[in-house]
Formats: C-alpha cells, sequence, structure tokens
C-alpha cells in the first residue's frame, strides 16, 4: 500500500498530464462523432452573452448591407402579395388551426466561423423563443444550417460549411436528388455529391433544398452549379454549387419550425418496426 | 497573492480576450488565424508551479474550446504545450536554464526567438491534426500550420516587444 503511494506521490505530474490529456481527447473524439459534446458549446450564459455584447457593436458596420438586403426582400414579399387575385383580401393561415404548417422564429447570428473543417454559428435565441435541436436556418437569399444545441437564450447552428453530416437537395430543373457536403476548401462554394448519370446537368442550374429532409421545406434555395465532375469509382456526379448566400457575413436568420417534423419520423419508425 | 500570481491572472483573461474578440476575425486568406493566447503558457514564470501551469493550460485551453465550439482540440495542444515546456527550455537556452534567470520578456535573441518559434510549432501542429483529425487532408494540415506558424510567432514577438516591462 505504501509502495503504491510513493508511486503515486513520485509521479503525481506525470499522471495529472495523462488525467488532463485523457479527458481533453476525449472532448475532441467525442466533437468529431455524430452527435456533438454537449457540454462544450458555445450555447451558454457564458460565451454566449461575450458574444452578444461583440455582436451588439459589430452590428453597426453593416447596417447598411442588412438595411439594403432586407428591403429587397420586403420588396419580394410585396411583389407576391399584390399579385394574388384579391389584393385587399390577404389570406390569413392563422384562423384556421393546423393549417399553418411551418413556424418561423427570427434569429441574428452573434458569431459567425467558417476557418475550420466543421463551422458552427452561434444565435441569439434558444429554447424560450421555441428553438429546438434539428431545426433548419435560413435566410432571405439560401440555406445556412441546422441547429445543433439549444439553452434557453441562445443556440449554436451546425454551418452548410461543413465536412460531416450532408444535407439532401435536388436540382430544381429535373428533380435528381442528391447530398450537399463541403469540401473544406472555399468558403463559396459547397460540393453536391451522389447525383446519377442519368440526370442532366448544365452549369448555371439552380440547386434547392429536397423534399426528403424534414429538417428544411421544399424548393429553398442553395446556389447554382458551377463546375462538374464525375466520380471515377462511383460513376456518380460530383457538383460544384456557388452559394447564393455569402457564408462570411450573415445578419439576421430565420428558424424553420416544421410541426410536423414528428409525425414524418414517427410514421417512418413505425413502417420500419413493421418490416 | 503576491504580484506574479496577479500578472498571471491579468495575462491569462487579457490573453484569452484579445484571442477571443480580435485574433480570432483574422480570417487571412479565408480561414487563418493567429492564435497568440499560447502565449500565456510561453510566458509563465520559469520557476513556477508546474502543476500550476498544467491545471492553468487545461483551463486555458478549455475556455478556447467553449468559444471556438471545437471539442478538445485547443485544451489538448495547451496542456501539451505545458508539458513540453521544460524540455524546450533546455534545448533553447541550455541544460542549466533553472539555476541562471531566463526571462522570455525580454528583446529578442536567438534563444529566446527559438523557445517561442518551437513551442507554437508543438502546439499549432497538434491544433491542426487534431481539428481535421484525417489524413486525407495531409497537406492542408501542413500548410495551415506553416502559415499558422508564421503568423502567430510574428504577433507573438510584437506583442512581447509592446508590453515589455520597463527597464529599472
Amino acid at each position: 500500500m505504501q509502495q503504491i503511494f510513493n508511486f503515486v506521490f513520485k509521479n503525481s505530474y506525470r499522471m495529472l498530464f495523462l488525467l488532463l490529456m485523457v479527458i481533453a481527447l476525449l472532448l475532441t473524439i467525442q466533437s468529431h462523432s455524430y452527435h456533438r459534446s454537449k457540454i462544450i458549446s458555445s450555447a451558454n450564459f457564458f460565451t454566449g452573452g461575450a458574444y452578444k455584447m461583440t455582436s451588439n457593436i459589430e452590428g453597426y458596420f453593416n447596417l447598411k448591407i442588412q438595411n439594403e438586403e432586407l428591403a429587397k426582400e420586403n420588396a419580394r414579399l410585396k411583389g407576391l402579395l399584390f399579385n394574388i387575385k384579391d389584393s385587399t383580401k390577404i389570406p390569413n393561415l392563422d384562423t384556421i388551426k393546423g393549417v399553418k404548417k411551418i413556424d418561423i422564429v427570427i434569429a441574428k447570428v452573434i458569431k459567425n466561423s467558417y476557418s475550420s473543417q466543421v463551422n458552427f454559428l452561434t444565435l441569439d435565441s434558444g429554447s424560450k423563443q421555441g428553438v429546438q435541436p434539428e431545426m433548419g436556418v435560413i435566410n432571405s437569399l439560401g440555406i445556412v444550417g441546422v441547429i445543433e444545441n439549444v439553452s434557453p437564450n441562445y443556440s449554436t447552428v451546425l454551418s452548410i460549411l461543413n465536412t460531416e453530416s450532408p444535407i439532401n437537395a435536388k436540382i430544381k430543373k429535373s428533380n435528381h436528388i442528391g447530398s450537399l457536403i463541403w469540401n473544406g476548401k472555399n468558403t463559396g462554394f459547397v460540393q453536391l455529391t451522389d447525383v446519377p448519370r442519368l440526370a442532366t446537368v448544365r452549369k448555371g442550374d439552380t440547386i434547392v433544398t429536397g423534399a426528403q429532409s424534414t429538417i428544411f421545406p421544399e424548393n429553398i434555395g442553395i446556389g447554382t452549379i458551377e463546375k462538374i465532375y464525375v466520380d471515377n469509382q462511383t460513376n456518380f456526379y460530383t457538383i460544384d454549387v456557388k452559394l447564393f448566400n455569402d457564408m462570411t457575413s450573415l445578419g439576421h436568420v430565420y428558424i424553420i419550425k416544421n410541426k410536423e417534423t414528428q409525425e414524418i419520423i414517427n410514421l417512418e419508425k413505425k413502417s420500419q418496426k413493421d418490416e | 497573492m503576491n504580484s506574479a500570481m496577479l500578472f498571471n491572472v491579468a495575462r491569462f483573461i487579457l490573453l484569452l480576450a484579445a484571442q477571443v474578440l480580435i485574433f480570432n476575425n483574422f480570417n487571412f486568406l479565408g480561414y487563418i488565424n493567429p492564435y497568440p493566447y499560447i502565449l500565456f503558457i510561453l510566458l509563465y514564470p520559469v520557476n513556477g508551479n508546474k502543476y500550476g501551469l498544467l491545471a492553468a493550460s487545461f483551463f486555458l485551453g478549455i475556455i478556447m474550446d467553449l468559444f471556438c465550439n471545437s471539442g478538445g482540440v485547443h485544451t489538448a495542444s495547451c496542456i501539451l504545450l505545458a508539458a513540453f515546456r521544460p524540455s524546450l527550455f533546455k534545448f533553447s537556452f541550455g541544460l542549466s536554464y533553472e539555476y541562471q534567470t531566463v526571462r522570455i520578456n525580454d528583446t529578442l535573441t536567438p534563444e529566446r526567438f527559438s523557445f517561442i518559434f518551437l513551442g507554437v510549432v508543438i502546439h499549432h501542429l497538434t491544433l491542426f491534426v487534431l481539428e481535421i483529425f484525417t489524413f486525407d487532408y495531409f497537406w492542408n494540415i501542413i500548410l495551415r500550420t506553416i502559415v499558422s506558424t508564421l503568423f502567430t510567432t510574428i504577433i507573438c514577438i510584437l506583442i512581447i516587444y509592446l508590453f515589455k516591462p520597463s527597464k529599472r
């Protein structure tokens, strides 16, 4: 017993080092697996608060661009509104319960990142505003990412600029689906993989979100085709997609709450069980 | 609490704040950032408590990870740097470094430069290997390490010169 104590005492520095290193490596490995670390994330009071403070100051620098973007979007929506048959009668979907399938929460990006292989944004709304993990995040130009972690007042978003988890997407013209992933190189481009060779793809075609995903509604813009490669091993197309969004400057975003997600997931689970 | 300890605490907070608020937003070429917050580990007093250094590096790293959403990447590389520090001292300043008064926080000499440079290389190589975590991107890891190392070393030296305690 004495010898054990002696050993521990003698090597205490080395053991402290090993202990801390093991903790750090565990956290690293955990963060590389699909379900991310819940402990180490910037959606907490301390880091979220710090980012919110700085974003309050930084917000002034690009007020003009943000205003322009909002005005453009307003104009587009007004255009839609005035072109319906009876412009005095605005369709009010709220009045009939259950009709409204999708709800939108507005949020502001208080921390943006695009320099690592898997990037996260931090938003200033959280579970108090009804945000939950696995919700889609878009802005007026196109998709931004998927909610990852949520705290009462903040949430983190797994950006589309990540090399790990793909998003379902399709070519608007031909309805061929593929999965959207990033190769970690250029922040302006993401890659659409697994597009069958049958598909007719042309440079300049629009890529939108597919109908398979329960996270995003169908037909939200992503980008346009820039370059087309053929994967020699699988004979699928890999397409470079030029994003509509400039992921390096994001202001206000919308979080999409699909009320029927749970229903779809439950139904799919049930049918898998029946098989 | 003596003044050396106070200096350390102040350095810890100030460097961390500067890193999160300023240096993380550099994004040179779109994705390359300097990481001068490791200056805390390099400038820790030579004959200070080594357990204290290890624990402080751990907390420094984990706070960086909280801000960067990066799991335990910064933590691991900070601890490794802290553990390598004695051998770096031995390499740069000679075997008997403990008996002479080594001050990093002073005018640049080849010894001081090699100490800072090697420390930065160790930290950055671990950081990017763990962050990218696959050897498919081998050249990417090397490129990031080289450019970030140059960047961080220059900024570290600038910071040392800026805040050099005045000679009495």
